[in-house]
């Protein structure tokens, strides 16, 4: 049904928005926790810049990460150098733009879950003889459970769709960046390559509305065992 | 057990500043909401930080400001009844009860059987806490305490979210678990009721402060000269003895050290120590015995003290052979009859004021 190139197209996808979403979870959970949870100066100012992705466009993004993460910039020549760590180009620079590009939807998901939970439970562990670790790993997490995974389902879909800050950042490279959005886009550059582009479209449809509808249901499932008594 | 707490505390406009020491069995911090009682609970668990003060624990210093000693709450080891139950939603009912024991909280004496039986809770172990009545939640947070080997047990007004019957219901397991278990407990309430039942110690806390401490009669019969009770909750408290059961009539004679004292249909045995309260409003006064008079209970004493008047009442305190009584009069009785100390008088209780509600299991 799908010719060996648009497997490899869809399989990049994948791969890319999976390990966007994997890398973009203890950051978003980490930064959710402390938005939620924690006071201090300037939470008002990381709070604007986690959400600039939102509403700055893609490309200025996707150049930023250029400047800092290309193999000249400051934090990837570092990588090169100490980590031999490679963004510049390589499939894993798309997965960190859709990583960045993604995350203040997940934080945002997994704050909102975090706020929603009842700290007295929290502290009723704690009377029973659970220190903080214990607490955020026996009651937190499993509150909060679905929250996370909504944030990482929102993350993942976010990153299927990414284009313009990963096009900026590792450019349109067969088998190597160019994830569904950009080869459909690539084959809007050419001539005769609407039908081709139309059948990827179809393809990120059904993708886009699997990953939403296994959403919902995984939701519905963590929400009905988490429910409050 | 000797807990022994001083503490102070700003909240807003409230004043905390609660100082008591406490070696009760069962120890009751009384008072009307928003008296402190709560706070100092919270002080005791770790859960709200003193500003300045001290609290031990059999000598062991769990939070002192002057030296910054404040031990955590999870290494407190005490366990905590709140007034919600707070079980953790995610986990069973089995789960919630050996929370404790992922933290190697385990004690020698409490197991888990022994709790499920003493508590009543072998049908609800597979079940979650949203499937459970008010007073099933109510146990099993009890029991989750209890299992994670507290060497003090502390309740929030545990009956406070219950109905009259589930009420009932728990103070009997809290009183199985004070003659069972052998834990100390401090025991939030408003209701004298409750405390009368279980306490033989009370702290009585107005306003964030300490008015009164002592061995629970003693502290009543104090506590009642004082316009702070609601106009209806006042009474004195008698340990009695179950002397006879008039089963033909469905009375009970009880005898305490000013002599006997029927009521209703006491649910104990002959021989058996119980606690009665009676309340004020209850107790009326005559200057010669009355005859031919309905009230069962004609108990002569003398005038002890007289309480300060609040509207058309006073409080009278009556020493009945070294019991103290307490009535509540009008000011126009006090006068007509010329009432004052030293004025030997009969204190008449009719029988049936004394309720299933006003007695206790010593």
């Amino acid at each position: 049904m799908l010719s060996a190139a648009e497997l490899e197209i869809l399989g990049l996808s994948l791969k890319v928005a999976f390990w966007s979403m994997l890398a973009s979870l203890p950051v978003a959970l980490g930064l959710a926790m402390l938005l939620a949870r924690a006071e201090f100066p300037g939470k008002t100012l990381l709070d604007g810049v986690i959400h600039l992705p939102l509403v700055l466009p893609p490309v200025v993004i996707g150049y930023l990460l250029l400047v800092g993460f290309g193999r000249s910039g400051p934090i990837g020549a570092f990588l090169e150098d100490q980590l031999g760590i490679v963004f510049a180009f390589r499939w894993t620079g798309a997965a960190l733009a859709a990583a960045v590009m993604g995350l203040p939807l997940a934080v945002r998901a997994m704050r909102q879950a975090i706020e929603a939970v009842d700290r007295r439970l929290e502290a009723a562990a704690a009377t029973l003889g659970a220190g903080p670790l214990a607490v955020f790993a026996t009651v937190t997490l499993p509150l909060i459970a679905p929250g996370v995974l909504n944030g990482m389902l929102l993350a993942f879909a976010r990153s299927l769709g990414e284009f313009g800050a990963t096009i900026t950042f590792v450019s349109n490279i067969p088998g190597e960046t160019q994830t569904l959005p950009l080869a459909i886009y690539g084959l809007t550059q050419v001539p005769g390559g609407d039908a081709q582009a139309l059948r990827l479209c179809v393809l990120s449809i059904v993708l886009s509305l699997a990953a939403l509808i296994g959403s919902e249901l995984l939701l519905r499932r963590a929400r009905r065992r988490t429910q409050s008594a | 057990m000797s807990l022994e707490v001083a503490i102070a505390k700003r909240l807003g406009a409230f004043a905390l500043e609660a100082e008591f020491a406490t070696g009760g069995r069962v120890t009751a911090l009384f008072g009307r909401s928003g008296s402190g009682k709560t706070s100092v609970l919270n002080a005791i668990a770790g859960l709200m930080r003193p500003e300045r003060g001290r609290i031990a624990i059999d000598g062991e210093t769990l939070f002192d400001a002057a030296t910054g000693i404040d031990v955590p709450v999870h290494r407190r080891r005490l366990g905590y009844v709140f007034q919600e139950g707070r079980l953790l939603p995610h986990f069973t009912v089995r789960q919630n009860l050996l929370y404790g024991r992922r933290f190697g909280r385990r004690g020698a004496q409490a197991r888990l059987d022994d709790v499920v039986t003493l508590l009543g809770l072998g049908d609800a172990l597979a079940r979650h806490p949203q499937d459970l009545s008010g007073g099933e939640k109510q146990r099993v947070a009890i029991g989750r305490a209890l299992l994670a080997d507290p060497r003090l047990l502390l309740m929030d007004e545990p009956l406070a979210s219950l109905d009259t019957e589930r009420k009932g219901e728990i103070l009997y397991y809290v009183e199985r678990l004070r003659d069972e278990t052998g834990i100390p407990i401090v025991y939030v309430s408003h209701s004298i009721d409750e405390v009368v039942r279980i306490a033989d110690t009370v702290v009585l806390l107005s306003e964030g402060r300490v008015l009164d401490a002592g061995p629970m009669r003693e502290a009543m019969a104090r506590m009642e000269l004082r316009p702070f009770l609601g106009r209806f909750e006042g009474g004195a408290v008698l340990e009695a003895r179950v002397a006879e059961q008039d089963l033909e009539n469905g009375l009970t004679r009880l005898e305490f050290a000013g002599g006997s004292l029927y009521a209703p249909d006491v649910d104990a045995l002959i021989g058996e120590q119980v606690r009665v309260r009676v309340r004020a409003r209850d107790v009326s006064l005559a200057t010669v015995r009355p005859e031919a008079i309905s009230v069962l209970n004609v108990l002569p004493g003398t005038i002890k003290a007289l309480g300060e008047s609040i509207g058309a009442s006073v409080d009278v305190q009556i020493d009945v052979a070294g019991t103290v009584l307490l009535a509540r009069i009008t000011r126009k009785s006090v006068a007509a009859l010329s009432l004052a100390p030293g004025r030997p008088v009969y204190a008449l209780v009719k029988a049936v004021a004394i309720d299933r509600h006003s007695v206790g299991w010593a």
